[in-house]
């Protein structure tokens, strides 16, 4: 028994360390190399589509509820936490089509005038997360009252319908008071807000990569300790056998209506951290080409692991924005054109590389093992071998 | 009056064309239970295929030719990407679906560099006449007349070839029938062969009246002809065609008022109640599942 | 003030236009064993399916320590072909309760077809079954709030899985187990329910002769163990006859005898209904 313990201590421990290296090595490059290497905007987006998917996995993966709502919370998310944090001396002028704003109200005035600069940042920029959380699970809460007692593929659909009809509504002018119409929504404190700087204004300690990954590593941690609790075992219950997990008296519209809630939080969360990293908020961004992006994800990494959604997501958002770069510029090889290469391509060769990995290699990067199951499987090998 | 007119005739006419492709949708899921996401990208490649075609050879040439590309377009994508899929669990299938969905949406973002091609004007079909004092096309009129024809020739299909009593008896029970001898992935293909005819007729009709094709022109169409068939009640095809046509006259209406933004939003509005008021459609069966 | 722990009175279960149950009543006594048996297709299952709350019969009730857990009557079109008889003697307040309600009452069950939860170990599979009677909540329980509850959880699970000689195979995923040791294992997690009546839905389904007898006496054994009723649909008649209190026989749907072991082994009736009538 103590023997169990310990190894399962010790294959979470090294995977502990390696996120802690992450987050170390990550502060340390920030301030050592150019700031503007694309490494960072893939750590930035990495961390915000980690939790995104991650999100989702605990509701495709977990649950056995096939949704596609996730840029539909996101975008209850991003704009909750926009106008929540827009300071009111900058209102007016990004709401001057309709003539500013309805809303006099920013959580980053009130905190940075109570608490300072650097500790007001701090709250209101949590606050806000939180809020943006909220109200993503609140829009949840409601429309999963009618929809989660449908069949898994209605789900699906309905979800996507869903989070169409929330697209119109924020795009809609008479509420540009609010959602300020089709326009975007910016000015209000993004990543590179947490740089430190000294009185001139210069930057003196990069933050502005660790804190995304500070966060969305915050809310995964939560999501994986849900995962571990009898709850967690609940929805796995449901996803494997739902008449077997009702007849064991687990309440089925009580469990997925949970589960449907904590995931559009978390989406929630990630759309706050995406209009973050995107430092402009506008409807049109949040496409059901968004969801499809991040259910890939999710594939990719494996359909009910959670390490294997971060992994991926840093992986398809370096290809996507980093190495494939290449592939959409014309190049030239000794005078003549490489063919082929031109804008789109790369996209082509991900969405033909998704494929593959859909068809052919279904259990994705991870399957449903964990990092830290990984270390333990090597353990059990060299336990072996001793004996 | 005569703007009621003509939105009717205009809403009849897009209900048509949702209604031809929403046919793919229904017997797809009839038979496989699997909602073919990428059934709206098949449309939007037959419009960018009639788009490339008609610029180097004569329309009487490249509408028969766009047709048969885009029947062997849908037949590949089954044998690629959903049969080597048959035993896995649903849930990959639908994800197959969306990656295809995915791939076609960016090879065209490729194959256009992102600009939108307006389509080849069909002689004919888009000369303008009167209705009832309304300008409108002909192709309005063409639309609910074709669509009554290729649904009464399907029927005919369904209900009395060798064929079409296969596809029944797949839908009804998928393993029982492979097992009397039904060769499943025949039956199949043909499904696919017969929505993907009536996507690319569909778009033929469609890009007339909406005439810019771009990546994601299938996308809505395809999702609300997808509506559509849930709200007939999925894998009835009468079904299917009278849900086409009650949305896209109620989308039509909605455009000529001040809620245009939602015409959209509508669709899925529908969806949404209908679903929470007779999960099964209008004409769908009710079953129960056995523990 | 009746010692039935169940009460099922004239339930009637029919889908579309098939009857599969017809005017079902019947009693079970506390600390007996009952067993409902009857040709295959006869309507055992849906039977249960009805007491446990999967499906809602089309019409009457039963009652759990005289509490409604099921009631109902038909409405709506079932009105129009309604087959069964007693259509008007339940009219008026309908009760159904979801089956997780019904579990967290005291009925716990197994299934004919094994349904065990398949990623899942042995014992996670039985530690699932405790989270019902659970007090925490969700934010309690994610950031370890009832380590307490959790922990008295895993001893109360290893403690069952002991006593059912599982515990050798606890790291095991459930459906790797032999066959047997899943029907065993299917019991475990509906005894970590805590129920009051037991439903065993075909237990000895696909066992052999020894280990038939082995179960008649596990089951016995559990009876008295944990102050169980035990209701259960078996084929094996030997299993039956030994450990029977009471046997109500059905056939398409309809109760067609009942009594005591030897009386239903003598009943004219039972033999037509199994060997084919004579006539």
């Amino acid at each position: 028994m103590s023997n169990t313990k310990k190894r399962i201590d010790r294959g979470s421990l090294i995977t502990l360390c390696i996120i802690l290296l992450i987050f170390v090595v990550t502060v340390v490059l920030e301030n050592t190399i150019n700031a503007n290497s694309l490494l960072f905007t893939v750590i930035r987006k990495g961390a915000v589509y980690s939790l995104v998917a991650v999100s989702m996995n605990l509701l495709n993966g977990f649950t056995g509820l096939f949704s596609l709502g996730q840029a539909g919370f996101m975008l209850l998310g991003a704009y909750t936490y926009a106008i929540l944090t827009i300071p009111n001396s900058v209102r007016d002028t990004i709401y001057y089509l309709f003539q500013g704003s309805s809303f006099h109200f920013s959580l980053l005035d009130i905190f940075q005038g109570a608490l300072g600069e650097t500790f007001g940042l701090i709250v209101a920029v949590i606050l806000a997360c939180i809020c943006a959380g909220i109200v993503a699970a609140f829009f949840a809460f409601l429309i999963g009252l009618p929809v989660l007692r449908l069949k898994s593929d209605y789900l699906a659909i309905a979800t996507l319908g869903f989070a169409e009809i929330l697209r119109a509504i924020f795009q809609w002018e008479k509420l540009g008071k609010v959602t300020n119409g089709a326009n975007a929504l910016r000015g209000y404190p993004t990543f590179s807000d947490f740089n430190i700087k000294n009185s001139s204004g210069m930057i003196v300690f990069r933050l502005s990569s660790f804190v995304p990954l500070l966060l969305a590593g915050i809310c995964i941690a939560i999501i994986v300790l849900l995962i571990n609790s009898s709850y967690g075992r609940a929805f796995k219950a449901i996803r494997d056998d739902e008449v077997a997990a009702e007849a064991m008296g687990i309440n089925l519209a009580k469990h997925k209506q949970l589960s449907f809630c904590i995931s559009s939080f978390f989406a929630g969360v990630g759309g706050a951290l995406f209009a973050m990293f995107a430092s402009t908020v506008q409807a049109k961004t949040f496409t059901s080409a968004m969801t499809y992006e991040i259910l890939l994800i999710v594939v990719i990494g494996g359909i009910g692991s959670i390490s294997g959604s971060c992994l991926a997501s840093f992986l398809y958002i370096a290809c996507s924005e980093w190495w494939l770069r290449f592939l959409d510029n014309t190049m030239y090889i000794g005078g003549t054109q490489v063919p082929l290469l031109r804008n789109g391509f790369r996209m082509v060769v991900f969405s033909v590389i998704i494929m593959i990995v859909v068809l052919f290699f279904r259990q994705g990067i991870m399957g449903s093992r964990e990092l830290p199951d990984l270390f333990r499987r090597k353990r059990i090998k060299e336990g072996k071998s001793d004996e | 009056m005569e703007f009621l007119t003509s939105q009717i005739l205009s809403g009849i006419s897009l209900g048509g064309q949702y209604a031809l492709i929403a046919i793919g949708y229904t017997m797809v899921y009839g038979i496989l239970r699997l909602i073919n996401f990428a059934h709206g990208d098949v449309f939007m490649v037959a419009g960018l295929l009639m788009v490339y075609m008609s610029t180097v050879m004569p329309i009487y040439v490249s509408i028969p030719l766009m047709i048969v590309l885009t029947v062997l377009l849908g037949f590949v994508i089954e044998r690629a990407a959903y049969k080597p899929l048959r035993s896995a669990p649903r849930m990959s299938v639908m994800i197959s679906a969306i990656g295809v969905s995915y791939l076609l949406q960016n090879l065209a973002l490729y194959a256009t560099g992102g600009q939108p091609k307006t389509y080849a004007s069909i002689p004919w079909i888009s000369n303008t006449i009167h209705i009832f004092g309304a300008p409108t096309r002909v192709v309005t009129v063409v639309t609910p007349i074709l669509v009554i024809i290729l649904v009464v020739l399907l029927t005919l299909l369904i209900n009395h070839t060798k064929i079409g009593i296969a596809m029944r008896a797949v839908s009804k029970d998928f393993e029982t029938s492979q097992l009397m001898g039904v060769k499943i992935n025949s039956v199949i293909s043909a499904t696919f062969v017969i929505g993907t005819f009536l996507a690319a007729v569909g778009s033929l009709l469609y890009f007339t009246n909406y005439p810019t094709v771009v990546p994601m022109s299938g996308a809505l169409p395809g999702l609300k002809a997808f509506v559509a068939a849930v709200f007939g009640g999925i894998g009835s095809i009468p079904g299917a065609v009278i849900g086409a046509f009650i949305i896209g006259i109620c989308e039509t209406l909605i455009k000529g008022t001040d809620f245009a933004v939602f015409s959209d939003a509508f669709t899925f509005a529908l969806l949404i109640i209908i679903l929470v008021v007779k999960p099964t459609g209008i004409f769908g069966e009710k079953t129960t599942d056995k523990v | 003030m009746s010692n039935n722990v169940l009460h099922v009175e004239n339930i009637t279960m029919q889908f579309g236009g098939v009857v599969a149950v017809n005017n079902l009543s019947l009693d079970i006594p506390e600390g007996k064993i009952v067993a409902l048996i009857g040709p295959n297709g006869a309507g055992k299952t849906t039977a249960f399916n009805c007491i446990t709350g999967v499906y809602e019969p089309t019409n009457g009730l039963v009652e759990f320590m005289d509490k409604p857990i099921v009631r109902n009557h038909p409405s709506g079109k079932m009105k129009k072909i309604y087959k069964g008889e007693n259509a008007d003697k339940y009219l008026g307040d309908v009760v159904a309760m979801t089956p997780d309600k019904i579990t967290s009452l005291g009925i716990s069950r197994t299934f004919q077809n094994i349904r065990l939860w398949n990623s899942m170990t042995v014992f996670e599979n039985v530690l699932i079954a405790k989270h019902m009677r659970a007090n925490q909540n969700v934010f309690s329980a994610t950031f370890r709030g009832n380590a307490k509850e959790e922990k008295r959880m895993r001893e109360e699970t290893m403690a069952l899985l002991v006593e059912q000689g599982l515990d050798k195979y606890k790291d095991e995923i459930a459906t790797s187990l032999p066959y047997g040791l899943q029907r065993r294992l299917e019991i475990a997690r509906a005894l970590a329910c805590d129920p009051k009546l037991l439903l065993l839905d075909e237990p000895a389904a696909g066992m052999n002769p020894q280990e038939t007898e082995e179960l008649a006496a596990f089951i016995k054994e559990i009876r008295d163990k944990y102050n169980l009723t035990i209701f259960l649909i078996e084929h094996h008649m030997n299993l039956v006859m030994d450990i029977s209190d009471h046997i109500y026989v059905i056939d398409f749907g309809k109760m067609i005898a009942d009594g005591t072991p030897s009386e239903v082994q003598n009943n004219p009736v039972v033999i037509d209904a199994y060997l084919g009538v004579t006539e």
